[in-house]
């Protein structure tokens, strides 16, 4: 139970992974409440990824707990919404943008779709142009999925995510690759996404600045270890110092935060 | 062409033409989304060796066909796990080992016997079908059509993004275990009509056409079947028709019609704006 009583839509209680023999989560707490955005920051090799799997049910942890909506991960798969990394698929996929965001909604389940002239197949193809309208992607429905930017996929994806009305949903570095202004963009829709349906976002980033504006709560990650909290509590020396079990500096210059010493490890061996 | 209609064994090749070009099609869209061409023309040639066993047992040549089809399929999806070049390198070397074995025992058939079985196997034998092998193709073509229709959306959704669809709940290993005996099927299908060499052209032929004409998967799958068909008859046509024409007089193998058929509608749809 959060302070106010209600139940958050994620819970990990000392989740720890080893994955060959490395240990890549270390008793990771972590509290997600409805509709908060938080942004899942660590440098490349932190855990944020594995942390995103574990949640998804591909990864099952070593040891601890995870509560999806109060239920163990698996319960409710519709509950939790996925945007994968780098996404790049062939140019020839032969699937329109409203397939794979139909997918989203129903495909994993067996047999053919409803016909599109009948009224579930009526009510399906809505609720797919209305989960591309809610991130400006109606436009790209018909669209061979392989043949758009990755910009252009990336909101495809999110459509897909969307489509199930998911309570939580999960992007994995969807601002990677992206040059400043598709940045700016993939934010404020997730911004508003995350205001207007109420869905918590759990979003994983290796430059925290671009959340900066629309993060609720930061989820801090260095070498497989978790500080979470508000921003201002946990982007500090003495926290992060603790996180990286060495000294680091947290600068706040012109508005962006920059934390130095971070990667001290790989610079002075 | 009096004769055409007329001919039980025109009967038979039309019956059984329609059947495998109708389920090759939407295999062959699935085969294309999910990038696995190569698995099927490593099928249909790992197949010859029950092909050609079946020739020297007398067993059912289908059966022969989809038999060790199945068992090739299997053994894929449990390579499959693995990593993509190893993979590779195991389908590589099991082809060859397979290749040798049906060389072998169309060699042993033919010191044996003078069925042709060499051709039949190679090169398909839609002509020389007996009219009991039609509710084996039947029951064949009936299982794979099945099969398609139920795994139609976890199979997309796994052909896009394994991950993904996996995190949805789709059992990926089970869906791509249940497609490749689908295509185990329709390359054995079509492997006894134009040759386990040549199966691949119907089932990537038709269907790469088709992908040029639409952007809708099911339409696609559907107009696939449909080009199939029109090539398959026009080709099975154009063999009968043949046995007028010279050298011989002894008439052209439908085969090679039916794979020239399927190269020539994809040529002539790439003319079509993309």
């Amino acid at each position: 139970m959060s302070p106010d009583g209600a139940v958050p839509i994620l819970a990990m209680e000392s989740v720890s992974v080893t994955l060959g023999g490395r240990r890549v989560l270390e008793a990771v707490d972590l509290r997600i409440g409805h509709g908060e955005l938080t942004g899942l920051i660590g440098s490349n090799g932190a855990g944020k990824t594995t942390l995103l799997r574990v949640v998804l049910g591909l990864l099952a942890p070593d040891a601890g707990r995870i509560l999806v909506g109060g239920q163990p991960v698996g319960h409710r798969r519709g509950l939790v919404g996925y945007v994968p990394q780098k996404i790049s698929l062939d140019p020839d996929m032969p699937i329109r943008a409203m397939d794979i965001v139909g997918l989203g909604l129903d495909g994993h389940r067996f047999g053919l779709p409803p016909l599109g002239r009948s009224r579930r197949g009526a009510a399906r193809r809505s609720r797919v142009e209305e989960a591309l309208a809610s991130v400006g992607a109606e436009r790209l429905a018909d669209a061979r999925i392989g043949r758009l930017s990755g910009g252009e996929q990336q909101r495809v994806m999110m459509a897909q995510a969307l489509v199930s009305r998911p309570a939580l949903l999960l992007l994995d570095e969807p601002l990677a690759n992206l040059d400043i202004s598709s940045i700016s963009e993939v934010v404020a829709v997730l911004a508003r996404v995350c205001r207007e349906q109420g869905v918590a976002v759990l979003i994983s980033a290796h430059d925290m600045n671009p959340l900066l504006p629309v993060m609720d709560r930061i989820a801090y990650m260095a070498d497989g270890r978790l500080a979470s909290g508000p921003t201002g509590e946990v982007v500090r020396t003495d926290v992060l110092s603790g996180l990286y079990r060495h000294p680091v500096e947290v600068l706040r210059v012109g508005g962006r935060i920059l934390v130095a010493g971070a990667d001290a490890e790989s610079h002075c061996p | 062409m009096n004769g055409f209609f007329a001919d039980g064994a025109v009967h038979t090749a039309l019956a059984v033409g329609f059947l495998v070009a109708v389920v090759s099609g939407p295999v062959g869209v699935i085969t294309i989304a999910r990038g696995q061409s190569f698995a099927g023309h490593s099928l249909s040639d790992i197949g010859t060796v029950g092909g050609s066993a079946s020739y020297l047992l007398g067993t059912n040549v289908l059966l022969g066909f989809v038999s060790v089809n199945v068992v090739a399929a299997a053994l894929m999806e449990l390579a499959g796990s693995t990593r993509a070049r190893s993979r590779d390198v195991a389908t590589g070397i099991v082809l060859g080992a397979a290749l040798g074995l049906a060389a072998l025992f169309l060699h042993l058939e033919t010191e044996s016997s003078t069925t042709g079985a060499t051709i039949s196997v190679l090169f398909g034998s839609i002509f020389t079908l007996g009219s009991t092998t039609l509710p084996v193709v039947g029951g064949l073509a009936a299982v794979t059509a099945v099969l398609v229709a139920v795994l139609y959306r976890p199979l997309l959704f796994s052909s896009v993004h394994p991950e993904l669809a996996a995190a949805r709940g789709v059992r990926t290993g089970l869906v791509g275990a249940g497609y490749l005996v689908a295509l185990a099927t329709a390359v054995s299908l079509s492997a006894v009509t134009i040759g386990a060499v040549l199966s691949t052209a119907l089932l990537i032929g038709p269907a790469a056409t088709a992908l040029r004409l639409t952007r809708h998967p099911g339409r696609a799958m559907l107009l696939a079947a449909a080009i199939g068909v029109a090539e398959t008859w026009a080709g099975v046509v154009l063999a009968y028709a043949s046995y007028y024409w010279p050298p011989a007089q002894r008439g052209w193998p439908v085969s090679f019609f039916v794979v020239t058929l399927t190269m020539a509608g994809y040529v002539g749809s790439l003319a079509v704006r993309d």
